[in-house]
C-alpha cells in the first residue's frame, strides 16, 4: 500500500509560499528597523559620552597590567613572609570591615523599622485615608529613587565625615527600596483575620498588630534580611565620599595606586560578603517553617 | 470535630483555664519573642558606641541638614542648564552603551556558562567563578579603576558598567538558557543542523525575548547607577553634583536631584512600554 505525501496544487503552494514570504519579510523588516534604531542610538550616545576607542585599544595594556601589578607578590620560598607583607594593615582593615558591616546593620534596622511603620500606611486594602496613602507613597519612591550616594554626599557636609552619615544614608534608601517591598506583601494578605479583629472593636493600631503583622512579620524580617546583604556592599562603598567604612581605605588605594592594597581590600570585602551572604541564606531558609505557622 | 460546645461570649476567663495548654505559649516561643528584639537592641547599642555615633552630633546635623534644606529651596539652575542637561545626556549615554556592551559582551561568556551548551564542565566552572568575582566587586570601584586607566570621563563610566555587568548578564543569561527546552535544538540536530545552526535557530528564539526584557530592566537600574559614579570621576551627572555639594550651592543640587527623578522616571516609563511590547509579541513567534 503506497502512502503518498499529498501535493498541494501549485496555485495553493505558491500562495501559502507568498505568504510565508510576506510574513518573514515583515519581521526582518521590523528587525532591521530596530537594528537602524540601536546603530542610531549607539553613534549619537558615543559621542555624548566620548567613546574613544582608539584610547581604550592604547590603553587596554595598562589595563591588563593594571590587574597584574594589584596581585601580591607571593612566592612559594617565603609565603608567610609575603602574606604578612600583603596583609601589612589586616587588623585595620579588619576593623574598618567590621565598621562597614555594623553600618548595613544599623541602616537595615532604621531602614526595615521606618518602612514596616509607613508600609501599612501605604498599604491600598489597609490604608486609612487614600490621601496619605498617596503622599506616602510618593515619600516612599522618593528615597528609593536618589541613589544612597548622592544622600550620603549631603549627609557628609550636614553631619560631618564619619559613620553616622553612612548610615542615615543607606537607611533612607533602604527604606523607600523596603517600603515598596512591604507594601506588596501586605497588600497580599488574607483580610480575614483583620476583619475579625476590626468587628471585635479594635482601632487601627489593633488591627495592625493582632490582624495584619502576624501574617507578614516573616516575609517582611525575610526581605529586611536581603536588604542587609545589599546594604553590606553598599556601605562598603560609601566610604568614597567620607561616610565611614572600608571604602575609604579602598578609595585612597585605588587612586594613589597602592596596588597590592587594593587587592588585598577587594579580597577581603568580597569574603566578607559572601561569608554574611551564606549565614543570612541560612537564616532566611530557617524562618520559612515559621512562615508556615504564620 | 462534629459537635462544638457551646461557647459563651464573655466566659474568657472559663475557656482560657479550660485550654490552658493549647493557648499557652512554649517557652521557646517565648524565649524568642522576647530575646529577639533584646539582642536585636543590644547590637543597636553596641554598634552606636563602636562607631562613635552621638546623639549631639546627630541633633546638631540635623540642625545643619535643616539649613541644607532650607538653602534648596527654591532649586535653581543657577544659571548652568545647558551644562546640566549635557551631563545628564551623558549620563543616559553612558547607561545606554554600558547595558549594551555588557549585554553584547555577555553573550558569548553565558554560552559555555549554561550547563546544557557547554563543551566542557571544567570551562563552565572557570567562566562561573570569573562572572561571580566580575559581580562582586561593585560598579563604583569598577569606576575609579577605569578613571586610572583611560582617565578622567564618560568613557570610563561606560566601561565599568560594562564591565561589572557583563558578570551579572552572564550568570542571568545563562540561567535563560539553562531553561530552554532541548526539543527545539534536538529538532535542528535531527534534520541535519551543525551546532551552531542549533543555538540560531533552537535556542536564540526561546531566549531573546527573556534576555531583551532583562537587558532593558538594566538599563533602568543603570540609570540609577550612571548618575552616581560621576562622582568618582566617571562622567555625567554625578560630576556636576558632587561639585555643587562641595561647592555649597545647595539650590542647584535640588535642581539636578530632580532633574535626575525625572530622567529615571522617564526612561522607566519607556523601558516599561517597550517590555509591554515585547511581551506581547511572544506568542506570535512561538
Amino acid at each position: 500500500m503506497a502512502v503518498g505525501v499529498p501535493i498541494l496544487p501549485q496555485r495553493r503552494l505558491d500562495q501559502l509560499l507568498a505568504g510565508y514570504e510576506r510574513a518573514v519579510a515583515r519581521r526582518r523588516r521590523l528587525s532591521f528597523a530596530v537594528l537602524g534604531v540601536m546603530a542610531i542610538l549607539v553613534v549619537a550616545a558615543g559621542r555624548y559620552g566620548e567613546v574613544d576607542v582608539a584610547n581604550l585599544f592604547h590603553h587596554l595594556s595598562g589595563l591588563t597590567s593594571y590587574f597584574g601589578r594589584i596581585m601580591p607578590k607571593l612566592s612559594a620560598a617565603h609565603l608567610t613572609g609575603d602574606i604578612a607583607e600583603w596583609y601589612w594593615n589586616f587588623t585595620g582593615w579588619l576593623k574598618l570591615l567590621f565598621d562597614t558591616v555594623l553600618i548595613a546593620y544599623l541602616a537595615t534596622l532604621a531602614g526595615a523599622m521606618g518602612a514596616g511603620l509607613l508600609a501599612f500606611l501605604a498599604a491600598a486594602n489597609l490604608a486609612p485615608s487614600s490621601g496619605l496613602r498617596w503622599c506616602v507613597k510618593r515619600l516612599l519612591e522618593f528615597c528609593r529613587t536618589v541613589p544612597d550616594l548622592v544622600f550620603a554626599l549631603i549627609f557628609v557636609s550636614a553631619f560631618g565625615l564619619g559613620p553616622l552619615a553612612g548610615v542615615l544614608a543607606i537607611a533612607i534608601h533602604s527604606f523607600g527600596a523596603l517600603g515598596k517591598l512591604f507594601t506588596e506583601v501586605i497588600e497580599n494578605i488574607d483580610m480575614k483575620p483583620v476583619d475579625g479583629v476590626r468587628s471585635a472593636g479594635g482601632r487601627f493600631v489593633d488591627v495592625m498588630r493582632f490582624g495584619a503583622l502576624p501574617q507578614v512579620l516573616p516575609n517582611l524580617a525575610s526581605y529586611a534580611l536581603l536588604r542587609f546583604e545589599i546594604n553590606v556592599r553598599a556601605s562598603s562603598i560609601v566610604g568614597f565620599v567620607g561616610a565611614g567604612g572600608i571604602g575609604q581605605d579602598l578609595f585612597v588605594a585605588i587612586r594613589k595606586f597602592y596596588y597590592t592594597d587594593v587587592s588585598a581590600i577587594l579580597l577581603m570585602i568580597i569574603v566578607t560578603v559572601s561569608i554574611l551572604d551564606l549565614v543570612t541564606e541560612r537564616i532566611r531558609h530557617r524562618m520559612a517553617p515559621v512562615e508556615r505557622l504564620g | 470535630m462534629s459537635v462544638r460546645p457551646a461557647v459563651f461570649v464573655g466566659d474568657a476567663a472559663a475557656i482560657l483555664a479550660r485550654h490552658q495548654a493549647l493557648l499557652a505559649k512554649s517557652w521557646q516561643r517565648r524565649a524568642g519573642e522576647i530575646g529577639g528584639p533584646l539582642a536585636l537592641l543590644g547590637l543597636t547599642l553596641f554598634s552606636i558606641w563602636w562607631l562613635g555615633i552621638s546623639f549631639g552630633q546627630l541633633g546638631a546635623g540635623l540642625a545643619h541638614l535643616a539649613n541644607l534644606v532650607a538653602l534648596m529651596v527654591p532649586p535653581s539652575t543657577g544659571g548652568h542648564l545647558p551644562l546640566f542637561l549635557k551631563a545628564m545626556g551623558e549620563t543616559l549615554a553612558i547607561a545606554f552603551l554600558g547595558t549594551l556592551a555588557a549585554a553584547i559582551l555577555a553573550v558569548p561568556l553565558s554560552l559555555p556558562a549554561a550547563k546544557n551548551t557547554t563543551p566542557s564542565l571544567l570551562l563552565r566552572f572557570a567562566i562561573r567563578r570569573l562572572l561571580d568575582t566580575i559581580r562582586g566587586i561593585d560598579t563604583l570601584i569598577w569606576a575609579l579603576v577605569f578613571v586610572g586607566v583611560v582617565g578622567l570621563g564618560p568613557f570610563a563610566g561606560i566601561l565599568a558598567i560594562a564591565v561589572s555587568d557583563t558578570g551579572a548578564f552572564g550568570k542571568l543569561f545563562s540561567e535563560a538558557i539553562e531553561a530552554t527546552q532541548a526539543r527545539e535544538r534536538e529538532t535542528i540536530a535531527a534534520s541535519g543542523g551543525g551546532p551552531w545552526m542549533g543555538v540560531r535557530f533552537g535556542l536564540l528564539p526561546q531566549v531573546l525575548p527573556v534576555i531583551a526584557s532583562q537587558v532593558l530592566y538594566y538599563f533602568e537600574s543603570n540609570t540609577r547607577s550612571a548618575t552616581i559614579i560621576g562622582i568618582v570621576g566617571a562622567g555625567g551627572i554625578g560630576l556636576q553634583l558632587a561639585e555643587q555639594i562641595r561647592t555649597y550651592d545647595f539650590d542647584q543640587v535640588a535642581f539636578i536631584v530632580l532633574l535626575i527623578l525625572v530622567a529615571v522616571a522617564a526612561i522607566d516609563w519607556i523601558s516599561g512600554k517597550l517590555r509591554a511590547a515585547m511581551i506581547g509579541r511572544r506568542p506570535e513567534r512561538a
